[in-house]
């Protein structure tokens, strides 16, 4: 299983990730630039591209709209499409969802400001490639960092993720109380990652890769990157 | 020959607007009151090379389409006039 790691202009939790995935991990992974079209060539099913945090083209217009266009997204849509592992975190779930790959939009927080702590997340489904060690209901630690992660879709959209068990996380108390009170930024049910029909596209406002190794003092996100990895070793 | 657009770019109206709402809860800082219902969006102006306005209005569309506004989001109207 080979990582990408997308490197849009303005992405700054890129090198994190490559952190996480090859050094705390020991995985096959590298830098994805944009504006290479040929970046993906030799990836293929099984293998995993990352959209990472930061402010893509700064945020300019609406968060990840203009890094959606940029070069690169033909081939990662085409990569998903033939059923590669995408995963977006912060600044990559915008991106995600202003690319068509997943529903909804995230809107700016409902009280205007950036949020940067840790919160805890409700595991809603063990049946996606990045929750498959967790059990449902877990509750974990991660911290989130960002202006614009209040979830929105439609009510149809919305019925579907839960129908289909789309929804991965959801923002909750340390008990896992999931009320409005532990709600840290007014996305509709306290979503706070989804992934696609398909169960391949994963989007998500926590960094798990800001807490990945007993250095950071909180290893509650390694577990997403197990899950992935547990993959590999049933495809062997 | 060319055009100029003016794009208006708006919040749903079904959506919360924060900035809105805090712009419209602290005008009373200035002096004013009976202000409600404060929206904020996007004004975006550009110019169009194009044959024609319906050449014009097409790319326009496209634009507001696929880059300028998300509709999942946001709502957009504009006015079209030569350059």
């Amino acid at each position: 299983m080979k990582f990408g790691v997308v490197v849009f202009p303005g992405s700054n939790c890129d090198d994190d990730m490559i952190h996480v995935i090859g050094t705390v991990m020991g995985q096959d992974v590298k830098k994805l630039w944009h504006k290479d079209t040929e970046a993906l060539n030799g990836f293929g099913k099984g293998d995993c591209v990352v959209l990472p945090g930061g402010f893509s083209y700064g945020d300019y217009l609406r968060s990840g709209a203009i890094a959606s266009h940029s070069p690169i997204m033909t081939s990662v849509i085409e990569f998903a499409n033939n059923g590669g592992y995408v995963w977006g975190i912060c600044n990559g779930f915008q991106v995600l969802c202003e690319s068509g790959l997943l529903p909804g939009a995230l809107l700016n927080n409902n009280h205007h400001k950036f949020v940067c702590k840790n919160i805890y997340l409700r595991t809603e489904t063990d049946q996606t490639p990045i929750t498959s060690q967790l059990k449902e209901k877990q509750i974990i630690k991660v911290p989130i960092a960002h202006a614009d992660g209040r979830y929105y879709a439609d009510d149809e959209t919305l019925k579907k993720l839960n129908e289909n068990g789309q929804v991965l996380f959801r923002y909750c108390s340390e008990g896992g109380d999931t009320s409005e009170t532990y709600n840290p930024n007014g996305s509709l049910e306290n979503i706070a990652g989804i992934c696609n029909e398909g169960r391949n596209v994963f989007g998500m406002m926590p960094h798990p890769e800001r807490c990945a190794e007993p250095t950071l003092g909180n290893e509650d996100g390694r577990i997403l990157f197990e899950s992935i990895l547990a993959l590999q070793k049933e495809m062997a | 020959m060319k055009f100029k657009a003016d794009i208006n770019i708006m919040p749903l109206k079904e959506l919360l607007d924060p900035q809105g709402k805090t712009v419209g809860k602290n005008m009373g800082n200035i002096g004013i009151t009976g202000i409600e219902n404060v929206r904020i969006g996007k004004h975006i102006e550009l110019l169009i090379e194009a044959n024609d306005e319906a050449a014009a209005k097409e790319k326009l569309e496209t634009a507001c389409k696929k880059l300028l506004c998300n509709v999942v989001m946001e709502s957009y109207s504009y006015t079209l006039s030569p350059a």
